[in-house]
């Protein structure tokens, strides 16, 4: 983003930065800077808050009026993420016949269609689309149960694709069963990784495609950062 | 710890291309300026070529009346469910929308532009080659005023 900044500025754009990491746009030499401590994800800090975010744009304005640079000035509100699991019930155990993750993700499917007719778009699709996300499961299970990644993808390994896709899936089916005002930040994601049986999966196949030696580069985005 | 402090220490030494000077544009009076968005998210259109995982240097450009867009952005390190219940809390369009119906800047632009984040430590064909032409892009458009959305 503070590279951007001094390209547009070069162009004859003048730029505001809603910055989230403050150190960094320090050290860039940035026009003009309005560090926002909010989660990570939300530079406008609140969604479903036009108010508050139309407080973020005329601080961002403002900064038009200083005479010269570089300014680096604290938005005044901090808005903290919240790691507390969001609220949503899972569907109960349906098929013991088949992998409990695979089990979960049917059983989700209702949801995850009903929010993807809501708001007309879906974040699902980077790797697999939603038909594929039980099959995804599937072969996370059999990583787990100690079969090479070789095997189960082939020379093509698109982990960190699938574990968007699979995560989405997910989330989105959970806020739509959730329902109500948006969650805190890390809500949904503490939901899907503490407490369905997809997001223990993924963190197990993980830890079996590490111990396989599998490329770094295939696994660390995987999971955020401590997880 | 939470997660978003983990994040923002693992960033704080961040490699960061160096710029001895600060470049400044003055922009014309807020309420007659032309506002756009240039966001770091990966947004894109359904109909989009999708943002390639890191280093993709490509930008997106997205109209005026473009709403639920993907976000393309590759981490998994960030609050992804806002944007889906929000795009506003990334790509503010609704609100500049009413800051134009309201008179406080002078008009929406009619194309906003996103990159994707997760770039080369040098930044280099972003400031050197695609970055240049989305501005040039902006500037085509009238844009005065840019507000920069990282995610």
């Amino acid at each position: 983003m503070c590279v951007l900044a001094h390209v547009l500025e070069d162009a004859g754009i003048a730029t505001v930065v809603l910055a989230s990491m403050r150190p960094v746009a320090e050290r860039m030499n940035v026009p003009r800077v309005l560090y926002c401590e909010f989660p990570l994800g939300r530079p406008l800090g609140m969604p479903d808050n036009a108010l508050f975010q139309q407080g973020v744009l005329a601080a961002a304005f403002d900064l038009l009026n200083a005479p010269s640079g570089p300014v680096l000035v604290d938005y005044p509100e901090v808005v903290e993420a919240v790691e507390a699991p969001l609220a949503c019930a899972l569907p109960p155990r349906f098929d013991p016949e088949i992998a409990a993750s695979v089990d979960e993700a049917q059983g989700l499917r209702a949801a995850y269609d009903r929010a993807v007719a809501r708001r007309g778009a879906t974040e699902v699709g980077r790797s697999i689309d939603p038909d594929g996300v039980p099959g995804a499961l599937a072969d996370l299970e059999r990583l787990i149960a100690g079969e090479h990644w070789k095997e189960v993808y082939g020379p093509r390994l698109d982990t960190i694709g699938i574990a968007h896709d699979i995560r989405a899936y997910y989330q989105e089916a959970a806020l739509e069963l959730a329902g109500g005002p948006p969650p805190g930040a890390r809500q949904a994601e503490a939901w899907f990784y503490e407490e369905t049986e997809a997001g223990k999966t993924l963190a197990a196949a993980r830890d079996a495609l590490t111990e396989q030696e599998a490329p770094s580069g295939i696994t660390f985005y995987m999971q955020p950062v401590g997880r | 710890m939470s997660s978003d402090q983990t994040m923002r220490d693992l960033m704080a030494n961040l490699p960061v291309p160096e710029f001895e000077s600060t470049p400044w544009a003055s922009p014309p009076p807020l309420a007659q300026a032309t506002v756009a968005i240039v966001t770091s998210a990966g947004l894109h259109r359904a109909d989009q070529d999708r943002f390639e995982g890191r280093g993709d240097t490509s930008y997106r450009m997205l109209d005026r009346s473009d709403r639920e867009l993907i976000l393309g952005h590759w981490s998994s390190n960030f609050d992804r469910a806002a944007y889906v219940s929000d795009h506003n809390v990334v790509y503010p369009i609704d609100r500049l929308e009413e800051l134009a119906a309201d008179g406080t800047i002078g008009a929406v632009a009619p194309r906003h532009v996103a990159f994707a984040g997760n770039q080369p430590d040098t930044v280099s064909e972003v400031r050197l080659d695609t970055g240049p032409a989305a501005a040039a892009e902006l500037r085509a458009d009238g844009v005065d005023v840019a507000i920069l959305t990282p995610v």
